[in-house]
């Protein structure tokens, strides 16, 4: 087991360069640059600022510059549409915000998703299951651009209990309302893979053994059935907690939370070369690091499975 | 770059002043102060830098001019008042400017402003080593030896600045510029702590780090989230400041940001296309429209590569009359926005706009003439199927309007279009490598004068996406720079351009938001909208 | 856990016609005993008929702008049989019935190109890493966690600027981002699947191991990949919206139901709800739709379900 992590770790760390490099030449590639805009600098002005960013030197130059500054400063430099601020700056400011509301998401998503799933598969095909099923969809089936305006027309304008937005140190106030955005989303996959997947294992010769020498259905479903059914449920979630903790554009800009989840797209908008390459390691890293966890509760949910 | 007049006439006339006016928050008799004086606004995104050497956006230069005061600063018309410097007077050539700074002035940790941190700000925002966006500013000022310490051939020290004692600075300038002092209230030529810089490299705009000057200091600032700034108690006058916190919440979404206004969140708020006038209805006195010196247009692609019938001038010239601008103005837009046949806002200061054939017409008239050039040049309705392409940056608004324009085509004249959008920076080189066959702009004026919107179409300008090129044009414009009254030139260019049609004006822009009726003296009738939180203030609200 | 286990058929008879055929009609029997599935069946079939039909009574072109509505929506665009205007009109002036019926269209094929996409590459993906394992796993696992990672947005750019904007570029475009989950899944559900009784009889019988993985594997895998796929249809219409965005994909006058949602969505408090109803009507009934038949279809196939 622990010779398996260390290898992964090991791959890590050409994957993550390989990233790099990949990005890199995609944002190089693509049309546009930071200091682009309506009005064009004089030439001597971007001449300067060219020069102040290292945007003068050659690609390969740039790309070997930027791997040296983070593996011997841990410096992933200024951000460059905002100057004020460095990429480490933003990331420390805002992932923690992703991190709190994405985390209580999730936690939202996967127990009640999970809970929906169970039920609608031991009660499979009768009204409960189609209720619950239902309302799992229900609940995801606005894309959450439109529920986000809608929550905050209701929540905020009309019944005056919760704030429209904005993150305030995170006080709980002004977590809700992007919490139960978030959590939508992921609501009614999660539910309907632990349906299918608990349809699956209920109908096994060994929970029908079970079943047949008499034991309790709860203790059935909790001690036996519940934990092989959750094996496809962890290959969604693990993208998918990578995906709630990072946020997303769109809960960061109809809620103004000042999460990272905007830099995502905004960066690349922007060409925002430095801030892009930060939040896409980011992702790269906990990508890797989550599909690691995943596949070692692989093996504890199925001793069977070699690492 | 030319310069004219900044601002209006009005300003002219405070030349020379000295300084026995002080300009502060006066609230009017029979107005109760609420017990909250706070103002909370919104903004687009986060500011790209409120460090004033660096900034290039008007958000930004909203929170300078609540944390720094400059030289002089503007009155809620946008006339010229004394800031730190409480005389200002010109030599005898208009060539050197002298300011008296007021010995009482503080930087917010106590330390006293000299001339000398004006001195260093300067030099700082010309240097190549901070390389600011808004160098060229100094440039635009004609501080003496600007043009070379940006491009780095001189050091920064030789600029044309210096404190002659520590309450005297002393600017020299190559030809004289008699609306100097309205340059100065610029944010690019505010004073920053020298000894606050060098102490925090680019980490002294974080909050607990920085220092100012102004009626206000930075107390909070969440990237993405809001920035907060508290009452300066050791700005100079300080005992006439009433709000006492200013609030900026960054909110990308306009819609959301309407909502929350409404649901009374923030004091002021941008309004969404076409919400004016639902907006104006229910809250007459909230809902603001006022113009904005920009222009809405249609670049035109005049190379060699554009399709044979853009070519042909008749063409052009018919698809600019078939736009019924009323249409899009009323009721597609309608928020204040004033229909365009000419490149020059309206509004421009010492501008008439010349009256160009199409803008005498009615839309009857200009629909006629346009089906007559288009069946001359043998295209639309009876002659040759044509199909044009409108590209624009992907946003509801250009959307709304390129919808429009292209069913005003094909119903007066018969012709296709079919519309392009791609995300910004795309867009921008698209347009720039002339990729395109009509493509939308929005130029605003960098100075309140006709030549920053005319300059756009000579053939050396790097905004010249239409690639018109014209020896004619460019020296119309070469003569106005030394004109007496450059007026008629300016109105004789844009006859040309109205004549050659390189661009299909549309629209000119309005500037729309809404604000709580609590809030006083918000500069709603200065043309930069320059607003400083010191002279406001919240009555109650019976 | 439960998997169909044809190592009994295998080994008494290679070639089974027919016994194929009695597998799929029990299938269809039923899925149509399920009657969740089967009105969502109906109902899937309405949509498809009002998004490929529904332009015969539209009274409007989707691209005619009836100028005099233009900025009087909220009293003149209201939906109304008497003006023709059934679903209303949009902010630009025009017949939202005939736009949503292109739109909706549009995003149906988005929605089943991408999910088929997935379903095809992700499979086959996830279930040739998950079976051979060790290094070729621990390889193509990268590639996949490489391409989740990389700014896509730049990929997209690419893509307009290289080839132009076209249909054909919306699906690639598509295609390319919808697998990589449904790889990791097919994947996931490999590892425990190799294992079984079944697939080491395979081996041991010398079947080569990618008729092992068409035969044995992928049909074990493919009830949580049908309910994925029915879960990335409304991912795959959504993000069709941010491709158009980009410029590479739908472009105006046509349009998508994404589009038209985000439009809506836009004007939410505005008085023109129909704006946003109708689209998000058809959206929402084609999600519970599809949502409900992938059920049905999974309980249809799993053989011991019954």
């Amino acid at each position: 087991m622990l010779s398996f992590i260390l290898r992964r770790l090991l791959v890590a760390v050409p994957t993550i360069l390989i990233l790099i490099v990949i990005s890199f030449i995609l944002m190089f590639a693509a049309p546009g640059g930071p200091f682009n805009s309506e009005k064009p600098l004089p030439a001597a002005v971007m001449a300067n600022i060219e020069s102040r960013y290292g945007l003068d030197q050659p690609y390969v130059v740039q790309i070997f510059n930027y791997v040296w500054n983070i593996v011997a400063h841990f410096d992933f430099g200024p951000s460059f549409k905002y100057r004020d601020q460095t990429v480490t700056g933003l990331i420390a400011q805002g992932f923690p915000v992703t991190l709190t509301y994405g985390f209580w998401a999730f936690l939202v998503a996967v127990v009640v998703g999970v809970a929906l799933g169970v039920l609608a598969a031991i009660r499979h095909n009768t009204w409960l299951d189609y209720l619950a099923t239902g309302s799992a969809i229900g609940a995801s089936v606005l894309p959450n651009f439109v529920l986000a305006p809608i929550l905050v027309l209701v929540f905020t304008l009309w019944l005056g209990w919760l704030p429209g937005g904005g993150w305030n140190g995170g006080q709980w106030q002004y977590v809700v309302l992007p919490v139960i955005a978030l959590a939508t989303t992921y609501l009614a996959a999660i539910a309907r893979i632990t349906r299918s997947s608990m349809l699956e294992v209920m109908n096994s010769n060994f929970i029908r053994t079970a079943r047949a020498k008499g034991l309790p259905m709860s203790r059935i479903i909790l001690r036996h059935a519940l934990k092989p059914a959750m094996l496809p449920v962890l290959s969604y979630l693990g993208p998918a907690f990578v995906a709630m903790i990072t946020g997303s554009v769109v809960i960061d800009v109809f809620f103004s939370t000042g999460g990272i989840g905007q830099y995502f797209v905004n960066s690349a908008l922007n060409r925002d070369y430095s801030v892009i390459m930060g939040v896409t390691i980011l992702v790269g890293v906990l990508t890797i690091l989550f599909n690691l966890v995943v596949d070692i509760l692989y093996a504890w949910i199925d001793p069977k499975i070699r690492l | 770059m030319t310069v004219r007049t900044l601002i209006g006439a009005t300003s002219l006339l405070a030349m020379v002043a000295t300084g026995t006016l002080v300009h502060a928050a006066t609230p009017q008799p029979g107005e109760t102060l609420s017990d909250n004086q706070t103002f909370t606004y919104r903004v687009l995104d986060e500011f790209p830098s409120i460090d004033p050497g660096l900034i290039e956006d008007v958000e930004g230069s909203h929170v300078a001019r609540q944390l720094f005061e400059g030289l002089l600063s503007q009155d809620a018309q946008g006339n010229v008042v004394p800031g730190v410097a409480t005389e200002w007077t010109a030599s005898e050539d208009g060539t050197t400017w002298t300011f008296k700074l007021r010995p009482e002035a503080k930087w917010s940790n106590g330390d006293p402003v000299t001339a000398n941190d004006f001195v260093y700000a300067w030099r700082r925002a010309a240097d190549p080593a901070l390389a600011s966006p808004y160098a060229w500013y100094i440039e635009l000022m004609k501080v003496a030896n600007a043009g070379p310490v940006i491009a780095g051939e001189m050091p920064s020290d030789q600029l044309g600045v210096r404190a002659v004692d520590d309450h005297t600075l002393e600017v020299r300038i190559d030809s004289p510029i008699p609306y100097f002092p309205q340059m100065v209230t610029h944010t690019t030529t505010f004073p920053v702590p020298q000894k606050v810089i060098e102490e925090f490299g680019n980490q002294w705009t974080q909050p607990g780090n920085m220092v100012g000057n102004g009626a206000y200091v930075l107390s909070e600032r969440v990237p993405q989230e809001r920035i907060v700034m508290t009452k300066n108690p050791n700005y100079w006058d300080a005992q006439n400041v009433i709000i006492d916190t200013v609030t900026a919440l960054i909110i990308n979404d306009e819609q959301q940001a309407l909502t929350r206004y409404l649901a009374g969140e923030m004091d002021q708020t941008d309004i969404p296309i076409g919400q004016y006038p639902r907006l104006k209805e229910e809250y007459p006195t909230e809902a603001i429209a006022v113009p904005n010196l920009c222009t809405y247009f249609y670049h035109v692609n005049m190379t060699d590569a554009a399709p044979e019938a853009l070519k042909d001038q008749r063409v052009r010239e018919a698809l600019s009359l078939a736009i019924d601008r009323d249409i899009l103005v009323n009721n597609v837009l309608a928020g204040g926005q004033t229909a365009a046949y000419t490149l020059t806002h309206e509004a421009t200061a010492g501008w008439e706009v010349p009256e160009v054939p199409a803008a005498a017409m009615t839309q009857e008239e200009r629909n006629a003439r346009a089906q007559e050039l288009m069946a001359e040049a043998g295209y639309g309705t009876d002659g040759e199927p044509l199909t044009l392409e409108i590209l624009y940056n992907t946003d509801q608004a250009h959307q709304q309007v390129a919808v429009a324009v292209s069913q005003m085509w094909k119903q007066t004249l018969g012709i296709d279009t079919t519309l392009a959008n791609q995300e910004w920076q795309t867009f921008l080189d698209a347009r720039k490598q002339a990729d395109y066959q009509l493509a939308r702009a929005g130029w605003c004026a960098d100075y309140n004068e006709a030549s920053s919107f005319l300059d756009v179409f000579t053939s050396n300008s790097d905004s010249n996406d239409s690639k018109y090129f014209s020896d004619e044009y460019d020296a119309l414009m070469e003569q106005s720079r030394t004109a007496e009254d450059p007026l008629p030139i300016y109105q004789e260019a844009e006859e040309m351009l109205a004549r050659d049609v390189p661009l299909l004006p549309i629209y000119f822009y309005s500037s729309d938001f809404i604000m709580d009726d609590s809030i006083k003296g918000y500069a709603v009738e200065n043309a930069q909208e320059n607003w400083y939180a010191k002279d406001m203030y919240r009555v109650a609200q019976e | 856990m439960a998997f169909h286990d044809p190592t009994a058929d295998a080994l008494q008879a290679p070639a089974r016609p027919d016994k194929g055929r009695s597998l799929w009609t029990d299938a269809r029997r039923r899925f149509f005993r399920n009657r969740a599935a089967t009105v969502a069946l109906v109902a899937l079939v309405l949509i498809a008929v009002f998004a490929f039909l529904g332009g015969f009574i539209a009274q409007y072109e989707r691209d005619y702008v009836d100028f005099s509505l233009i900025g009087i929506n909220a009293t003149k665009g209201v939906p109304s049989i008497a003006t023709g205007h059934y679903f209303g009109t949009d902010q630009e002036g025009r017949d939202l019935f005939a736009r949503t019926v292109q739109g909706t269209r549009l995003s149906l094929l988005i929605g089943v190109v991408g999910s088929m996409v997935a379903v095809i590459v992700g499979t086959l993906y996830g279930a040739i890493s998950g079976y051979f394992g060790g290094r070729v796993d621990s390889v193509m696992m990268r590639v996949v966690d490489i391409l989740l990672s990389i700014p896509f947005m730049f990929v997209l750019i690419l893509m307009l600027v290289m080839f132009g904007r076209s249909l054909l570029m919306l699906f690639i475009g598509i295609g390319l981002i919808s697998w990589l989950s449904m790889a990791r899944i097919a994947r996931g559900q490999t590892l425990s699947i190799k294992n079984k009784e079944f697939v080491e009889a395979a081996i041991a019988t010398g079947v080569r191991p990618l008729t092992i993985i068409l035969r044995h594997v992928v049909p074990n895998l493919l009830g949580v990949v049908i309910v994925y796929a029915t879960l990335l249809i409304p991912e795959m219409i959504i993000y069709e919206s941010f491709i158009s965005f980009l410029g590479l994909g739908v472009q105006e006058p046509n349009t998508s139901l994404g589009a038209l949602i985000s439009r809506g969505a836009g004007q939410i408090g505005n008085g023109v709800p129909w704006q946003l109803g109708f689209p998000l009507f058809f959206f929402v009934v084609m999600l519970f739709a599809f949502f409900f038949v992938g059920d049905g279809l999974r309980d249809a196939i799993d053989p011991k379900d019954r």
